[in-house]
């Protein structure tokens, strides 16, 4: 066996990037194992828990670690690495020999090269408020899909855009369509009379999906991140949002979604709201309030469109209950959110890393205990990995854990389509949940898998065939997740079928 | 400013690709910023710069007077009369340095220029005066910090003639000494007889009728020079051939008009038109004024002076008036004349790189191909060195401009935080000093500052952004 480690300096990927770069080193025959990251710490310490000495290196180096077989293998290793470094998207770090031009090294520069109208910023947290501002200082719009922005950041680039006029999506904004196109994870919408304000990602998500099943389109929908509600922020980019979709002649019928905002905060959007001259949706998800379905019925109605219920896929596996506890398994947190009040609602306590209150929060181990519910696409478990909607490997293996315990009678699962999402997350979550529910079937328990399938119709990742390889694979899907979350509930109180 | 729900949106991407990609693929024309980690440890000094209020007014506000400064030719001069320099005091290039820690070119300039001013009659009595330092009878400050700019060891004494130069638009002056040729030269900290010597016919034949000459003819125009040199092949800091002729074309009627004998008229124009950078002395203080009209402005981030002593490398910045931000001075790679190797070469020297802070230099390289080999180049490096600047400044200065890049401005304005964002340092073009004192010219070649110059002045000007005006 060979272990071999290497530090490149000068090179720069992002984490997504390198993730999909590991897996195909990965890949090759006589590989072990093998890890290709910018050298943070984080990734150093995985180093070592594969077995290497860390080598010296700081974050803006990359550092690649392979075991393999033989000679032969690392071979193969590090060619696959580097086609698959070469044939990384746009704007790679190659240069183009001088003749051309080499791409822009920052927002600014690329503001001024080509005269664009909006930035969609990614970059890690720590550095996300420099590029942010300037894209605002260029005069240009810009989406922050970064999360781990400190707060005064926020407050500083929200004061920045309503000095220029501008609007700022975020930070921590996971999806945004803007006159049809998708920004970070968004759905294909049909175009139409509803414009969204959200501060919830996922939120918006299920809303856009389920307005788009009952036939009604979308204007625009504009994130403006989870804490723009709080008293800290004063609802600055709600506020600018609610004027614009105020002035735009698409935009009929407004919902602004986020959990109930500060007091002070509710009262300014509400008075805002009441002289937009349009009727506002005022989502605001919470105990003993709608929920997202909910929600998304009365705006349906509220455009003049009739509501059915959300579609959903059965499992046609027989249900051999009892079901002891759920366990969720969200890569979406106000999905996870709303799973949790229904829960919660019928059995009390639903331990979480983003618990409802203090008293359930889960330890750092995230061991589950009793109902349970986790929110992979939190901060601190986003941190130097990509996003669950992306990479579905931390909760395959924690699915195959739920399995193994026999105190977990249905596992509750978020599926995310849209852009930026995993190109066919059921092509890897069905045979998951096949082994998840053949592992619990030899320990003699039948484990129930419900899915919420977040999407429309007209996703790339084709909304049917995602809802049928689910369901072949044991499933029950449902478009609604507060559905999905009736679903785990009645599954638990009624054991097996009726 | 778009129009964010109507206008057809032109996106610029910032960080994980698979986005960019989502977008390029619902037919969006997207912008992908190669983008990478900002240097280690500036992260919270950029947020800090970055959320200051005044910067951008400020900034541009730079850029505006850095485009707008004229610089004229009024007057020449000897620096006891220009500055007031009396005798054992000596201006040099960089950032203040003892003479502990001057670089040997530094102090052979020094005992040359102490030779030249009769204070020492042999090497070794000028450099025990020199040594003796502070507190005896001389004493030396930089060029910079008295408003001009010398090349390489930059030494002037007051007995050596100075060109004025002035500018139009904000009224300032700048100074830069007369050049003295290639080779075993002063600047180079060279201090031969034969040195000494030249520097006592330019004093006596040289300074005075090119006095006569500007005061007879009127100013002349320097700025428009240097914009038809850098259309000429001359990039205004290694080569600067083009714009040589120019001046003595434009001298040449009033220098024979002058009244002086036609010996002493054809020794001065066999010297300049045999110095291919005797234009390099008018260009540097046109720079100097050209900063100057930037300096100074609170909340600004634009580099005001690149300058080094042959032991360190100095910036100024904008927004925090005259402090250096000084660390070691890099070593120049680049080609060697005769025997010479990169064991003879002296740390980068000279306020010369005044030219790459206005955007000449290494910065204009795609200007002039023809002196890429002399360098260590190649004509691509040289078109990818200049479009690499522009990443790293905040505007373009549509006077001097490029033919071969469309004729695109020179890249204006070093911003301390593009480069700490980027990474991207300065390009320098740069003549190579010996080592030793009394060497002179070894090679020519490019260099770039060290980066700590410039993560230090984004420091100072984090730590003067006033805070956040409470609510």
């Amino acid at each position: 066996m060979i272990r071999h480690v290497e530090v490149r300096t000068g090179t720069y990927h992002d984490s997504v990037t390198l993730m999909q770069v590991s897996q195909a080193v990965q890949g090759e025959d006589g590989v072990g194992s093998a890890l290709v990251a910018m050298a943070t710490q984080l990734n150093l310490d995985l180093l070592a828990g594969m077995g290497f000495d860390p080598p010296a290196a700081s974050p803006n180096d990359l550092v690649v670690g392979v075991v393999a077989d033989d000679d032969g293998a690392l071979g193969r290793a590090l060619g696959r690495l580097e086609s698959a470094l070469a044939a990384r998207g746009p704007g790679g770090s190659g240069d183009g020999g001088g003749f051309d031009a080499a791409p822009p090294r920052s927002v600014g520069a690329a503001a001024r090269r080509d005269g664009a109208t909006i930035a969609f910023v990614s970059t890690p947290g720590a550095y996300a408020f420099v590029d942010a501002m300037d894209a605002l200082q260029h005069g240009l719009h810009v989406v922050v899909f970064s999360d781990n922005v400190p707060v005064e950041q926020e407050i500083r680039l929200k004061q920045e855009a309503a000095d220029r006029g501008l609007l700022v999506m975020g930070p921590d904004c996971g999806t945004a369509v803007v006159g049809g196109v998708g920004f970070g994870f968004a759905n294909v919408v049909r175009p139409g009379p509803v414009g969204v304000v959200a501060a919830s990602g996922t939120g918006a998500q299920q809303l856009l999906g389920l307005v788009d099943g009952a036939g009604v389109g979308i204007s625009h929908c504009l994130g403006v991140g989870g804490r723009d509600l709080t008293a800290e922020v004063g609802g600055a980019s709600t506020l600018a949002a609610l004027d614009l979709l105020a002035d735009d002649d698409a935009t009929e019928v407004i919902v602004v979604v986020s959990k109930p905002p500060a007091a002070d905060v509710a009262d300014t959007v509400r008075e805002r709201a009441e002289k937009l001259g349009k009727p506002v949706v005022l989502a605001l998800l919470g105990p003993g309030r709608p929920d997202l379905t909910a929600v998304a019925e009365t705006v349906v109605t509220t455009a003049g469109a009739t509501w059915a219920p959300p579609r959903s896929w059965p499992s046609t596996a027989p249900r051999t209950g009892p079901y002891p506890f759920v366990r969720g398994l969200y890569a979406g947190g106000t999905l996870c959110d709303e799973a949790m009040l229904l829960v919660s609602a019928a059995f009390g306590p639903v331990r979480s890393n983003i618990p409802l209150a203090s008293a359930w929060a889960l330890g750092p181990d995230l061991q589950a205990e009793g109902h349970t519910m986790i929110d992979f696409g939190d901060d601190s478990l986003t941190q130097g990995r990509p996003h669950p909607m992306i990479d579905n490997s931390l909760r395959i293996e924690r699915l195959l854990t739920e399995a193994r315990d026999p105190t977990c009678g249905v596992v509750l699962l978020d599926v995310v389509l849209g852009h930026g999402a995993h190109p066919d997350p059921a092509g890897e979550l069905a045979p998951a949940i096949v082994r998840a529910r053949n592992v619990a079937g030899a320990r003699g328990r039948d484990l129930a898998v419900v899915v919420a399938l977040i999407g429309t119709d007209t996703d790339p990742q084709r909304l049917d065939d995602q809802a049928r390889a689910l369901r072949d694979a044991g499933a029950s899907v449902q478009l609604s997740n507060a559905a999905a979350a009736r679903e785990a509930v009645a599954l638990v109180r009624d054991g097996a079928d009726g | 400013m778009a129009d964010l729900l109507n206008d057809e949106p032109r996106v610029v991407s910032a960080g994980v690709d698979l986005f960019a990609a989502a977008l390029a693929a619902q037919a969006v024309p997207v912008t992908t910023v190669d983008w990478r980690p900002p240097v280690a440890g500036t992260s919270d000094d950029l947020a800090r710069v970055l959320a200051d209020p005044r910067r951008p007014e400020a900034n541009a506000l730079a850029l505006s007077r850095m485009l707008e400064a004229g610089a004229d030719l009024v007057d020449v001069r000897p620096a006891s009369e220009v500055l007031g320099l009396e005798p054992g005091q000596f201006l040099h290039a960089g950032p203040p340095v003892t003479w502990d820690r001057a670089s040997g070119p530094l102090r052979g300039a020094l005992i040359g220029a102490t030779l030249f001013e009769g204070l020492a009659t042999s090497p070794g009595e000028a450099e025990a005066l020199l040594a003796a330092g502070s507190g005896s009878s001389v004493e030396w400050s930089p060029c910079h910090d008295r408003g001009g700019v010398g090349p390489m060891a930059g030494v002037v004494s007051p007995s050596m003639w100075l060109f004025e130069l002035a500018d139009p638009v904000g009224g300032r002056t700048a100074w830069c000494s007369l050049n003295e040729g290639l080779g075993a030269v002063l600047r180079y900290g060279a201090y031969g007889p034969e040195v000494i010597e030249r520097l006592r016919w330019m004093a006596s034949a040289l300074g005075p009728l090119l006095q006569a000459a500007v005061r007879r003819r009127g100013p002349v125009d320097v700025k428009a020079i240097v914009a038809q040199m850098v259309q000429m092949g001359d990039e205004g800091h290694n080569r600067n051939r083009a714009g040589t002729l120019m001046l003595l074309r434009d001298l040449l009627p009033a220098l024979v008009d002058s009244g002086a004998p036609s010996s002493d008229v054809a020794a001065a124009a066999a010297f300049i038109g045999g110095n291919d950078h005797f234009f390099l002395n008018l260009v540097m203080p046109a720079g100097k004024l050209q900063t100057a009209a930037a300096a100074g402005i609170a909340g600004c981030s634009v580099v005001t002076a690149m300058a080094r002593n042959g032991t360190d490398f100095g910036i100024q910045v904008s927004g925090t008036g005259s402090a250096w931000f000084t660390a070691p001075a890099n070593t120049p790679s680049g080609l060697y004349l005769g025997a010479f190797g990169p064991d003879d070469a002296n740390p980068d020297i000279g306020d010369s790189a005044i030219t790459e802070t206005i955007g000449l230099g290494g910065f204009a390289m795609a200007a002039a191909p023809a002196i890429v080999r002399f360098v260590g180049g190649s004509v691509p490096d040289a078109l990818a060195t200049s479009r690499l600047m522009y990443e790293i400044t905040v505007g373009e200065n549509p006077a001097y401009a490029f033919p071969i890049l469309e004729f695109r401005g020179a890249p204006t304005g070093i911003d301390v935080t593009l480069v700490a964002r980027t990474g991207v340092l300065p390009q320098i073009n740069t003549g190579i000093a010996g080592r030793v004192a009394g060497t002179g010219q070894v090679g020519a070649g490019l260099v770039q500052p060290p980066m700590d110059c410039f993560t230090a002045a984004l420091s100072a000007l984090a730590a003067a952004v006033p805070p956040p005006a409470s609510e």
